[in-house]
């Protein structure tokens, strides 16, 4: 074996052992897997966003030359189950989700009849020629609207729009009582759409010999897919395999099981022949999870110095026709982060989740936690505004001490470490604080529009014990040193960009003492991953990276016991070092992992009991989730004229705990970023008052270019997570967490000088010039509710 | 009906007889089996499908086989010569410039056209040149420095 590097791996920046297959365009995407007789499905959908199906004529498809089978639900659904949501809540009012669409269709892109052809070109003819009649209905698609007792209804077989409502937080009331000043916001949170650059796809196989479904899909959730897929399609769970290929982009709207994945295994059994199914842009974009989409109403209880009291918020969470896997689970997570990274002693949220005629909403890189972390830093910079404080010292003021972690919230979470003041400490240094405020000071002397913002975030990542998780919050891992004295590594979780290939053979070289070329990590298929919770809520270097740790220390203690034996000594007295196996104060004599694979394999030379072999695995279940938290900060400046805001400055400081490698932390930071950055400035998924998707394309949903993307500024601070062996926090989702807020801050700052105090997300130029044009005028207006207004007065 | 079409792809002629409206990125992934080519938006916007035509960057998803004939097209398989990556691709995997890699083969195509046009460009010319490409993962940052550091290499032509 080739000798051991000294430095570490971990902490390295290093280039990724994944980028050469994705380089040179050999890597295998879904869309690149080619079986011998395969079909091809197309999907008709629903113009309509709410509608009677009268009737469905297949006819002309079916005689289509190429066409194998034309299926409506009628076809289907009886042999199929219905789409599982994992995250019900109690008393929850929900509908059946069928695989294609009944008797109604019930938002815009709503699978109604599948065409299956011996090409793809055959099968998008087809559908062509299907004529399905719909008589329009009133469509639901104001949330608010959605609620009042004469709204039509999204599904009139439930007889509300109401699915639920739901609370966290004791009610603050006297806490509110006992403020100086109350201030009242409403807050409108847009629907946005993920977009990942490679559209949802599968290929599905069923082996009627051997009773087994294969099923590669464009997923970040390949063993919830397993546990959840074969009983809808009459599959069982020990004859399913499920691989995710290459992945091209998730930022959780891979995180699911899609009805058209059930579509694809079952049309697949039914036919006898392996299925592949493509999703087009435009189906991506009208039915593929959205995200976000709350409406809210924040009343804050402030103290004169600026010592928040409590929150209370009454929230509107739009859930879309249909509930995806963890649909209602999404608002739950703003409503147990509202705190933001303050001590606030007080703080209520009441989620109402309604159904309208839309797709639905579920978890959209940072699921709740971004729509938490706006209202709570745009709530701060209103506080400091109205009293006419400094918007960095009231966080300060309402930050809790690092010496006070674990630091317990009023919503029930205990934030794992922390030292908040640090980092907004280090994103000053990075962006010249004082000189950057007096470049304001010096443009708004000019008559410019210039603004800095920011904002001191906290998220829930490494999610997370099993208690608070729907279906196990554990990771799983294996380590198999072969005999060849090569490193063999399975992980649970399914990496679709993030650089675990690399991050995680990190981990081991070091641990192991072996270099990093002997190892290889696999992840992503169920038949060689033998158990996992996959990748969402920035949760796999945590949680897997452990549970390989876990198996690595197991494999060492095997490799201790045939030492002992080789070196007539006892386990107990073996040390293990720098790849080698020895007696305490024996270096001299010490045997290599090579030898001791051999020995354990090989299997003559073993302990009295021993199990042959030098593999583990282990099931890490984390005590605790993690907290990581930031600053960052934005220096904008607005053209008055167009409305356009450009982004002079950007710094983030992310504190993710120990980082394996900066390289792919930075590559996390940047991209959610800008991801946010296109949230606050850009981003919006649109229907109109009929419920038709305006937005289904790139053409009219703007995603961020490259000449959007700022000059980055990224730093860090490492307060070590408690919660796992690594000390590690997750990074994948703070971008978009501690991003979005920051850049809204900077704007409504830089309109600050002409009376604005809000303005909701997204600020485009045609927002932001409207404001301008109102705002000079009409005077500004307070948001602080007057003593009169105030219910029980103020004590 | 079908038409016949002769197309250089990579170096290898590909003498094909094909319906008019096969588009080119079909015709390079499911006929001459060239996979790195992506479709992300069968559109032109987001330029995952991103190929050089007598080397030319264009969006190989919004045209059709039949009008490449004649030409020589180059994908991102063909850029690689003898095991030994171009500038560009290096620059990729040096700066971290790609995560999920599905946008990466058209980003890498007309960051090879951009440096033949321009072999010292700003960061804010890459910007630009990178604008009919859409990236979801890296917010470009990377990206950018990836090209900047093919052209401190001194780039490499698309023409061998």
């Amino acid at each position: 074996m080739a000798k051991v590097k000294e430095k570490p791996y971990f902490g390295r920046a290093m280039k990724r052992v994944e980028d050469p297959r994705l380089i040179k365009g050999i890597a295998t995407y879904v869309d690149d897997i080619d079986l011998v007789g395969m079909l091809h499905a197309a999907i008709l959908r629903s113009p309509h966003a709410h509608a009677r199906v009268s009737s469905i004529d297949t006819e002309a498809a079916k005689s289509h030359p190429g066409v194998v089978r034309v299926l409506t639900g009628a076809d289907v659904n009886p042999h199929c189950g219905t789409i599982p949501c994992a995250s019900p809540l109690p008393g929850q009012n929900s509908p059946d989700h069928t695989v294609l669409a009944g008797d109604r269709v019930y938002f815009v892109g709503h699978p109604v009849v599948v065409v299956v052809a011996k090409d793809k070109y055959a099968a998008r003819d087809a559908l062509d020629l299907i004529e399905v009649d719909y008589d329009p209905l009133e469509a639901v698609i104001d949330p608010e609207r959605a609620l009042e007792k004469d709204s039509p209804l999204t599904h009139p077989d439930l007889g509300t729009n109401h699915a639920f409502t739901w609370s966290v937080g004791d009610d603050p009331t006297k806490l509110l009582e006992q403020a100086d000043h109350i201030i009242k916001v409403r807050m409108v949170h847009q629907r946005l759409t993920p977009m990942a650059i490679e559209p949802r796809g599968c290929v599905a196989s069923w082996d009627e010999g051997q009773g087994f479904l294969t099923l590669w899909t464009s997923t970040q959730v390949p063993h919830l897919v397993r546990t959840l897929l074969p009983g809808l399609v009459g599959a069982e769970e020990n004859k399913t395999r499920i691989i995710a290929p290459e992945v091209g982009g998730g930022f959780g709207s891979k995180l699911q099981v899609y009805a058209e994945e059930v579509l694809a295994c079952h049309l697949s059994r039914r036919l006898g022949a392996p299925v592949k199914w493509i999703e087009g842009r435009r189906e991506n974009a009208a039915a593929t999870i959205h995200g976000r989409d709350q409406i809210g109403t924040y009343e804050v209880g402030v103290k004169k110095d600026g010592t928040v009291l409590a929150v209370r918020s009454h929230t509107i969470a739009d859930l879309g026709s249909y509930l995806q896997l963890l649909t209602p689970a999404v608002p739950t997570l703003t409503g147990l982060m509202l705190g933001g990274c303050y001590k606030i002693k007080g703080v209520r949220m009441d989620v109402v989740g309604v159904h309208t005629n839309k797709m639905a909403t579920d978890a959209y890189r940072g699921a709740g936690r971004p729509e938490a972390a706006y209202a709570i830093e745009r709530l701060m910079d209103i506080v400091a505004d109205e009293l006419g404080l400094d918007p960095v010292a009231v966080r300060l003021k309402n930050m809790p001490k690092p010496r006070e972690f674990p630091f317990n919230t009023a919503t029930g979470l205990t934030y794992d470490s922390g030292n908040y003041q640090r980092a907004l400490k280090e994103a000053q240094r990075l962006a010249g604080w004082n000189a950057l405020l007096k470049q304001r000071d010096r443009a708004r002397k000019a008559g410019r529009l210039f603004g800095v913002g920011v904002s001191t975030y906290v998220e829930i990542c490494a999610l997370g014990p099993s208690k608070i998780m729907a279906a196990g919050g554990w990771e799983w891992g294996s380590v198999k040193i072969e005999l060849s004295g090569k490193v063999t590594i399975a992980t649970g979780v399914t990496p679709h960009g993030q650089g675990q290939e690399t991050s995680f053979a990190q981990i081991a070289a070091d641990r192991l003492s072996i270099p990093i070329d002997d190892i290889t990590i696999y992840s992503g298929d169920t038949a060689t991953s033998h158990f996992g919770r996959d990748t969402y809520g920035s949760r796999a270097t945590a949680l897997g990276g452990t549970a390989i740790v876990l198996s690595i220390d197991k494999v060492i203690e095997k490799g201790k016991a045939i030492a002992a034996l080789l070196l007539q000594s006892k386990p107990k007295k073996m040390e293990f070092k720098a790849g080698s196996f020895f007696v305490k104060g024996r270096k001299r004599n010490a045997l290599g992992w090579a030898e001791i694979a051999t020995e354990a394999y090989i299997a003559k030379n073993i302990p009295a009991g021993f199990e042959p072999g030098l593999e583990a695995s282990s099931f890490f279940e984390p005590p605790n989730c993690t907290y990581p938290f930031g600053t960052h900060i934005v220096a904008v400046e607005i053209d008055r004229d167009t409305g356009q805001v450009k982004i002079l400055k950007y710094v983030a400081v992310d504190d993710c705990g120990k980082q394996v490698n900066p390289l792919l932390v930075e590559g996390q930071v940047q991209g959610g970023v800008l991801q946010a950055i296109g949230h606050a400035l850009m981003e919006q998924t649109v229907y109109d008052e009929s419920g038709q998707l305006l937005t289904g394309e790139f053409m009219d949903y703007p995603l961020p270019r490259a000449s959007d993307a700022p000059e980055y500024v990224i730093g860090s601070t490492e307060t070590p997570s408690p919660s796992n062996p690594l000390g590690v926090k997750g990074v994948g989702e703070a971008g978009t967490i501690g991003a979005t807020p920051a850049v809204a801050n900077a704007v409504i700052d830089a309109l600050s000088p002409l009376g604005v105090r809000h303005v909701d997300i997204p600020l485009t130029p045609e927002r932001v010039w409207r404001v301008i044009q109102a705002a000079e005028s009409h005077p500004p207006v307070s948001l602080m509710v007057p003593d009169e207004d105030r219910k029980g007065g103020r004590k | 009906m079908t038409i016949p079409v002769k197309v250089r792809v990579n170096g290898t002629l590909h003498e094909e007889s094909l319906e008019p409206r096969v588009l080119l990125v079909h015709f390079l992934r499911d006929v001459c089996g060239l996979t790195g080519t992506h479709v992300g938006c069968e559109s032109s916007i987001c330029g995952a499908c991103t190929v050089l035509i007598d080397g030319q960057a264009v969006k190989s998803c919004t045209l059709l086989a039949v009008q490449a004939d004649g030409s020589e097209v180059q994908t991102i398989e063909g850029l690689a010569t003898d095991g030994e990556l171009h500038p560009v691709q290096q620059g990729f995997w040096e700066c971290h410039g790609l995560q999920c890699g599905y946008c990466t083969p058209g980003m890498i195509m007309s960051g090879v056209q951009l440096l033949d046009r321009d072999p010292k460009p700003s960061r804010d010319d890459i910007r630009h040149g990178l604008e009919g490409n859409l990236c979801r993962c890296t917010g470009y940052g990377h990206i950018i420095d990836a090209i900047e550091h093919a052209a401190k290499q001194g780039g490499r032509s698309w023409r061998r």
